[in-house]
C-alpha cells in the first residue's frame, strides 16, 4: 500500500469520527440549554473548548449563543472540525483512497457527504436540530456499517480503525480534560443538582449516560464516571478502550509488514498504563495531569504512525 | 419522433415504418413501454451516477467543480457486420501508427521515401528529441488508443482523429454499460450484446505484457495520475481499482537505484510499467517542464534505460498531430502496403498557400481546428458561427495559417436520444478503445458514444455540453 493511501485512510476516518464527536458534543450542550438556561453560556463555552476551537469561535463571536456555537459547530466553513468541515474533508480523502475503498464504503461515504451538504446548507432553526442530528448519526452509522461488512480484515482496515481510535481517545480525553474539575472528589458542593446536569453532559456527550447507568444501577458519583470514561474496557469511547484497540490495530500491521516501529512501543506502553493503573491512583496523582498525559502521548504515537508508515514522505 | 431527412439515422429510415436491422428489438421494447416510466429511469440513471461519484471536474468553476456528464438511456447500436468491417479498419490504422512512430524516432524511411515533408517532423511540437533512438519494451509505443470515428451514410464511416496520446473515456463506457445493465436487465436478455466489461482486465494483461521484464513473478503496474483535481480523477481510480494496481502521484515517486519506485507504507518499492494519465511535457521536471510537480525527475532517464515501461510512450502524440494526421491515408499504406480500410476527412492543411486562401473563401462552411486543439476549444464551426465570429476566427487565420486545419462540415450520423418531448435524432461520435501489446492488438467492441445533446449541434465534446450513450455490438 502507498505511504499516502495509509495517510488517506487514516485521516478519512478520523475525520469521520471527529464528524460524530462534534454532533454528540452539540447534542449534549443543546440538551443542557433547554434544561438548564442559567448554565447555558457556560457549558457552551466548555463544549467549544472539547471541541478544541475555543480560540477559533472567540475570534468570531463574543458571546457564547446557543444559536451562534450550533451554527459554528455544525456547518462554519472556516472551523475545521465543523461537522460540515470534517465530512468534507473525508469524503476529499475518500476520493483519494478510492482504490482501497469497497464500493459499498465509498458510495456510503459520498453519500454521507451528499446528504450533509444538503442538510447543512442553510442555518439550522432549533426546531429542526434534533431531525438533523438523526441524520448525522444515521449517515456515519451507515459509513461503518459499510467499513465492517465489507472490507477485507488487512492492512488498509486497520490504518481506517488507527485513525478511528486516534480521533476517539483525543475526544474523550478533551471532554474529560474540561470538566476534570466536576469530576474531582474534593469539590465542595459534590451530590448538588448542579452536579448531576454537569455529569449527566458528560455522559452525554460520549453517548454513555444510558450505558453508564445500567452498569451501574443508577448510581451517579464523579469517580464513578471517571473510572467509566478512563478505565473501563467495556465502554467503546474510553481511553483504556482507545489505547488497546490503537495497539491491537498497530500488532496487526507489525504482523502483517513483519516489522515493528516507535509507535508500537509507545502504543503498547500506554495501553499498559491504562491497563495497570486504578481511578484512585489516577485520582490522586492528578486526574487533571493524566489527561493532559494521555493527550500528549496520543498525539505523539499519530506522529509516529505518520513517519513510520510515510504518509507523507 | 422528429424526422430529419437531411442527416443519416442510425435507428430509423425516412418514410419507413420499421427501423433499422439491429434495432429491431429495441425498437419493439421501446415502443411498449410507459413514457413517463421511462423518464424516471433517465433520473435514476443520474441519481446511480452521483452517488458513484462518476463525475468529472470542470476547470475553473469553484463552486461546481464535480459535474456529471449526461447519459443517455437509449443505446446506440452497431451491428456484427458494421463492427467487423470497421474492427480490421481501426486495427490497420494502430498497427500504421505504431510502425510509423517507430520510424520517425528512428531512420525516418517515411521522410527518405519523400512521402512526408521532413519539416512537417523537425518543426512540429509534439515531435519529442529524448525519443530519438528509444527503443520502448516490446516495441509497443502507444498501449492504448481511442479512434475517434464518425458515420456519414450506411457504410460511410471516418477517422476524425487518432489519440494516441493519453485517450480518455473508457470509464464512461464501462459505466455506462453497468448502469444499462441495472436498469434495463429484460434488455440484454432480448439483445445479444457483446460484453465489454473485460477492458481493465485485458488492460492489465496489455500492460503487463509490454513490461521490460526486469522483474521477478508479476510486473508491478501503477496507474499515474496529475491528482483528485484533475478532470479525469474518477477514470484513472476507476481503472487502477479495476486493475488492482496502485494509483500514484508525482510525489509518491522517486528515482531509487536506477528505478522509479513508489513509496509504500513498508519502504519504497520499484515499478515496472506506469500507466501514465499526465502528459509529457510534465512528465519529467528534469528533461520536460521544469516546474512541473505532477512528474517524476529523473524518469525518462530511467525510461530510456529500459528500466520501466511508460504507457504510451512519450513522444506519440506526433501520431495524432492535427498536421500530420491530413497524411494518414500516406502513413497506412506505406507501412502495411494496403489501402487504407477508413477513410480520412479531406483535410485543408492552411499552411499551404493555396489552401489557406480556400478555407478563407469558405470559412462559413467548413470546421477549423487548432493543429494542437483538443476537447473542443479554439475550434470553428463555420455553418453555426455568426458573421462577427466568422471575421473575428478569420484574422486569426491569416495571423497563423500553420496553427490550422480546415475540413468539410461533416453531416454527422444521428442516434435519438430521449426528451421531454420523446425520442428526437442528435448527432454522435465513436470513440472505441484499442490496446496493443507485444503479442496483438485487442479493440473492445463498441466503444464509447458521445452525443450532442443540443438539438442541431456537431459538438459532442462533454465541455461542450455533450453527454454519452451505451454503445451495443450485436453478436452475429
Amino acid at each position: 500500500m502507498l505511504g499516502k493511501t495509509a495517510g488517506g485512510l487514516f485521516w478519512m476516518f478520523r475525520y469521520l469520527e471527529r464528524s460524530e464527536n462534534t454532533a454528540r458534543l452539540i447534542e449534549a450542550g443543546f440538551r443542557m440549554a433547554l434544561t438548564r438556561s442559567a448554565v447555558g453560556a457556560d457549558e457552551w463555552k466548555s463544549i467549544v473548548t472539547a471541541a478544541g476551537v475555543r480560540s477559533e469561535f472567540e475570534a468570531r463571536y463574543s458571546a457564547y449563543e446557543t444559536q451562534d456555537v450550533i451554527d459554528f459547530l455544525l456547518r462554519d466553513p472556516d472551523n475545521s472540525s465543523s461537522v460540515k468541515s470534517s465530512v468534507e474533508a473525508a469524503r476529499i480523502n475518500a476520493r483519494l483512497v478510492r482504490i482501497a475503498l469497497t464500493r459499498e464504503v465509498w458510495e456510503a461515504t459520498n453519500e454521507c457527504w451528499m446528504t450533509l451538504t444538503k442538510v447543512l446548507a442553510e442555518p439550522i432553526p432549533e426546531r429542526d436540530l434534533p431531525a438533523v442530528l438523526g441524520t448525522i448519526r444515521q449517515q456515519s452509522a451507515l459509513v461503518r456499517g459499510a467499513l465492517h461488512g465489507t472490507m477485507l480484515r488487512n492492512d488498509i482496515y486497520d490504518f481506517a480503525r488507527i485513525g478511528t481510535f486516534i480521533e476517539r481517545g483525543d475526544s474523550t480525553a478533551r471532554i474529560l480534560d474540561v470538566k476534570y474539575y466536576v469530576l474531582l472528589p474534593s469539590i465542595s458542593y459534590v451530590g448538588s443538582s448542579l452536579d448531576n446536569v454537569q455529569w449527566e453532559t458528560i455522559l452525554r456527550s460520549v453517548s454513555a449516560h444510558r450505558s453508564y447507568r445500567w452498569l451501574n444501577g443508577g448510581e451517579i458519583t464523579p469517580k464513578g464516571i471517571a473510572n467509566f470514561l478512563i478505565l473501563d474496557r467495556r465502554m467503546p469511547r474510553s481511553l483504556a478502550f482507545c489505547a488497546a484497540k490503537l495497539a491491537g490495530n498497530l500488532a496487526y500491521l507489525a504482523d502483517d509488514y513483519g516489522e515493528r516501529h516507535s509507535c508500537h512501543e509507545l502504543a503498547e506502553h500506554l495501553r499498559e498504563r491504562l491497563r495497570n493503573n486504578t481511578i484512585d491512583m489516577i485520582l490522586e496523582d492528578g486526574l487533571h495531569e493524566f489527561v493532559q498525559g494521555f493527550i500528549r502521548d496520543n498525539i505523539a504515537i499519530g506522529n509516529e504512525i505518520e513517519r513510520n508508515y510515510r504518509f507523507t514522505g | 419522433m422528429q424526422e430529419s431527412s437531411s442527416f443519416f439515422d442510425e435507428m430509423l429510415v425516412p418514410g419507413d415504418e420499421n427501423p433499422r436491422e439491429p434495432y429491431r428489438n429495441y425498437s419493439k421494447w421501446i415502443k411498449q413501454e410507459d413514457p413517463a416510466a421511462l423518464k424516471r429511469k433517465a433520473s435514476e440513471a443520474e441519481t446511480f451516477f452521483r452517488r458513484t461519484g462518476i463525475t468529472f471536474n470542470v476547470y475553473g468553476d469553484d463552486q461546481a467543480t464535480e459535474r456529471l456528464i449526461p447519459f443517455d438511456i437509449v443505446p446506440r447500436i452497431v451491428s456484427a457486420r458494421e463492427w467487423a468491417k470497421l474492427s480490421r479498419g481501426i486495427e490497420q490504422r494502430v498497427r500504421a501508427i505504431n510502425a510509423f512512430l517507430h520510424d520517425i524516432y528512428h531512420r525516418q524511411e517515411i521522410v527518405r521515401a519523400g512521402r512526408l515533408p521532413a519539416r512537417l517532423i523537425a518543426e512540429n511540437e509534439a515531435f519529442l528529441p529524448q525519443m530519438i533512438g528509444v527503443s520502448p519494451p516490446g516495441g509497443v509505443y502507444t498501449h492504448i488508443v481511442g479512434v475517434d470515428l464518425v458515420r456519414t451514410g450506411p457504410e460511410e464511416f471516418y477517422v476524425l482523429e487518432d489519440n494516441a496520446r493519453t485517450p480518455s473515456g473508457v470509464s464512461y463506457m464501462l459505466e455506462n454499460r453497468e448502469t444499462m445493465l441495472q436498469m434495463f436487465p429484460e434488455l440484454f436478455s432480448a439483445n445479444k450484446v457483446v460484453a465489454v466489461s473485460g477492458y481493465p482486465q485485458n488492460l492489465r494483461r496489455s500492460l503487463a505484457a509490454s513490461s521490460p521484464g526486469k522483474h521477478e513473478g508479476n510486473p508491478v503496474i501503477a496507474v499515474l495520475t496529475p491528482g483528485i483535481h484533475n478532470s479525469a480523477y474518477f477514470e484513472h481510480s476507476f481503472l487502477a481499482d479495476q486493475m488492482g494496481t496502485e494509483l500514484v502521484e508525482g510525489h509518491d515517486l522517486k528515482l531509487v537505484d536506477g528505478r522509479i519506485a513508489m513509496r509504500t507504507a513498508q519502504g519504497y518499492k520499484p515499478i515496472d510499467v506506469l500507466y501514465r494519465r499526465v502528459d509529457d511535457e510534465f512528465l519529467d521536471p528534469l528533461n520536460f517542464h521544469p516546474d512541473s510537480l505532477l512528474g517524476v525527475p529523473g524518469i525518462m532517464d530511467v525510461y530510456r534505460a529500459g528500466n520501466i515501461t511508460l504507457a504510451n510512450a512519450p513522444g506519440t502524440g506526433i501520431a495524432d498531430d492535427k498536421a500530420i494526421y491530413s497524411y494518414m491515408p500516406d502513413i497506412v499504406e506505406f507501412y502495411t502496403g494496403e489501402k487504407a480500410l477508413l477513410q480520412n476527412v479531406p483535410t485543408w492543411r492552411c499552411s499551404e498557400a493555396e489552401s489557406l486562401s480556400y478555407v478563407q473563401d469558405h470559412l462559413a462552411e467548413l470546421v477549423v481546428k487548432e493543429v494542437h486543439g483538443s476537447g473542443g476549444y479554439g475550434m470553428l464551426v463555420g455553418p453555426a458561427a455568426s458573421k462577427k465570429e466568422l471575421s473575428k476566427f478569420s484574422a486569426k487565420l491569416a495571423e497563423n495559417p500553420s496553427n490550422y486545419i480546415a475540413q468539410p462540415t461533416l453531416a454527422l450520423s444521428t442516434v435519438p436520444i430521449l426528451t421531454r418531448k420523446g425520442l428526437a435524432p442528435r448527432h454522435v461520435d465513436l470513440r472505441p478503445f484499442v490496446l496493443v501489446s507485444p503479442q496483438g492488438i485487442k479493440i473492445t467492441p463498441g466503444g464509447l458514444t458521445r452525443v450532442a445533446l443540443k438539438e442541431g449541434s456537431l459538438v459532442v465534446n462533454s465541455s461542450q455540453g455533450g453527454g454519452t450513450k451505451d454503445t451495443w455490438v450485436l453478436e452475429e
